[in-house]
């Protein structure tokens, strides 16, 4: 029994169900119904094409549940009669249940749950392991966002942006227990950049490509956070870079830059590095120019201070960081060290012990 | 969604305004509390809300390590928190108003007679995981 495989088949087919009809929570129902199934069937008797087993198993245990439902009878009749389209369906419907879980009327953390749980086809109980709640608690969380949801029709137009919000949020989860949120994003995202041109998509999946392949390199054996200078580079994947430079490239030659693509292109600078001194800080300030352009964020004009002082020299990062609010968040420890790195010490210090005093105490009492 | 902890004290907190220490209470009186404390949870749990919630017994001891194959430090005195938090419950919301309101609702337990204590909650934001930025 491919578990992957099944996972991956999970959202097309809710899709296709949706598609015809069904209503969301209904549809995931019969899917899963239809999952047991195959785990008794498959072993012995595996389908040529378990996507249209799986479909025709489903809608089969939707008729079913359809039909239980007397108060349903006039849908039962619309579902009986209404032909069987064929396999050869051109719509993608997985692209939609993205969609759907991304829907403007869920909060952020239901849409996450919702996209786990939908279009990554993770239980209940691994995504309450993974944000750490009971498992009571996610089952009321998702069915309360399926409810929310089950109205709406497929024929709205989904905003990428939000999806990838999500995703993003997904892939900031990290990970705990069994399911690697991590890796379950990049997962998710690769799945839609293969079913959609849109090149922000592909910018947010090199991003996620390229950060997780500095992943083995962050974290010292004794749990501590380990500086982009001084991380081993052997340690990186170079699979996962070299995947994440293709991926961001291609995406780059269309032209149409946004924000995901720009903080990719950071990140591809710093994955292509050799060492950290070899790092391409001027390409690397011209990238952040372009964040800066795209988003106006705040924390990205604060890091583009830290690369001004890089590229330029200590002043003129001090001068790019004059410019902004001292109230940001690390304003102070990026101020101190600059001037660290400008032969002050003595205010280098002041401001390295005023940072740590106004620091959340992460990781120690 | 953040998680917040409620931190429900003994002492070291402002009088609550209902303020009849419980060993006064009658056993209906407790009994309506302890209720409304596990509807709250309940209710919680139905909008996703609750993470976890545990009453702590008065029983505690400090401790510490002293050394390699020595017996643990286990003297006083100290300000020991079992003087000072009876329990906790942690809820995993969207805002910060939102935990504000939940943590007003939770202080109206009833108490003697069957009045709102109005007790004072400690809350407290867990530490966020950091977001992932371009390091």
């Amino acid at each position: 029994m491919n578990e992957s495989l099944l996972r991956e088949l999970v959202p097309a087919v809710i899709g296709v169900l949706v598609r015809r009809g069904a209503d969301f929570a209904v549809a995931e129902d019969a899917v899963q119904d239809a999952l047991v199934e195959a785990v008794r069937v498959w072993p012995d008797d595996s389908p040529r094409d378990p996507k249209g087993w799986l479909v025709t198993v489903a809608w089969r245990k939707f008729l079913d549940a359809v039909r239980a439902d007397t108060s349903r009878r006039h849908r039962e009749v619309r579902g009986e009669t209404e032909p069987v389209p064929g396999q050869g369906e051109a719509v993608d419907d997985t692209l939609q249940l993205y969609f759907l879980c991304a829907h403007p009327s869920l909060t952020p953390a239901s849409s996450v749950a919702l996209t786990l749980r939908a279009v990554g086809g993770l239980t209940t109980r691994q995504i309450a392991q993974a944000y750490l709640v009971p498992e009571a608690t996610m089952a009321q969380r998702i069915s309360r966002a399926k409810r929310t949801v089950s109205g709406v029709r497929f024929d709205q137009s989904g905003d990428v942006a939000t999806v990838l919000r999500v995703l993003y949020l997904v892939f900031n989860e990290g990970y705990s227990g069994d399911v690697d949120l991590a890796a379950e994003a990049i997962r998710l995202t690769r799945q839609l950049a293969a079913k959609t041109q849109h090149e922000e998509v592909a910018g947010l999946l090199a991003l996620m490509l390229l950060h997780h392949a500095r992943r083995p390199a962050r974290t010292g054996s004794d749990g501590r956070l380990v500086p982009l200078a001084e991380q081993d580079r052997g340690l990186w994947n170079t699979q996962l870079i070299t995947e994440g430079v293709d991926v961001l490239q291609t995406a780059l030659a269309r032209d149409r830059l946004g924000e995901f693509q720009a903080q990719a292109a950071i990140a591809a600078l710093h994955a292509d590095a050799p060492t950290a001194e070899e790092t391409d800080w001027v390409q690397i300030v011209e990238w952040y120019d372009e964040l800066v352009r795209l988003t106006d964020s705040p924390v990205a004009r604060l890091n583009r201070a830290v690369a001004v002082g890089e590229a330029d020299g200590p002043r003129a990062g001090l001068a790019a960081l004059a410019e902004l609010d001292p109230a940001l968040p690390r304003h102070t420890a990026v101020a101190a060290y600059l001037h660290e790195r400008d032969g002050d010490p003595v205010t280098a210090a002041r401001l390295y012990a005023e940072a740590a005093r106004s620091a959340p105490n992460l990781g120690c009492w | 969604m953040a998680k917040y902890l409620l931190l429900k004290h003994y002492r070291g907190a402002p009088a609550p305004v209902n303020d009849v220490p419980m060993d006064q209470w009658t056993p209906e009186e407790i009994s309506a509390y302890v209720q409304y404390m596990q509807d709250f949870a309940a209710r919680l749990e139905g909008t996703g809300e609750f993470v976890d919630s545990q009453a702590l017994s008065p029983e505690g001891t400090f401790v510490r390590h002293d050394g390699e194959g020595r017996p643990p430090v286990t003297d006083g005195p100290f300000a020991e928190t079992k003087d000072l938090i009876a329990g906790w419950m942690v809820i995993d919301v969207e805002t910060y108003e939102r935990a504000l309101e939940l943590a007003g609702e939770l202080s109206a337990a009833p108490g003697a007679g069957g009045k709102p204590i109005h007790e004072w909650l400690e809350l407290r934001p867990f530490y966020a995981e950091q977001p992932t930025v371009t390091e």
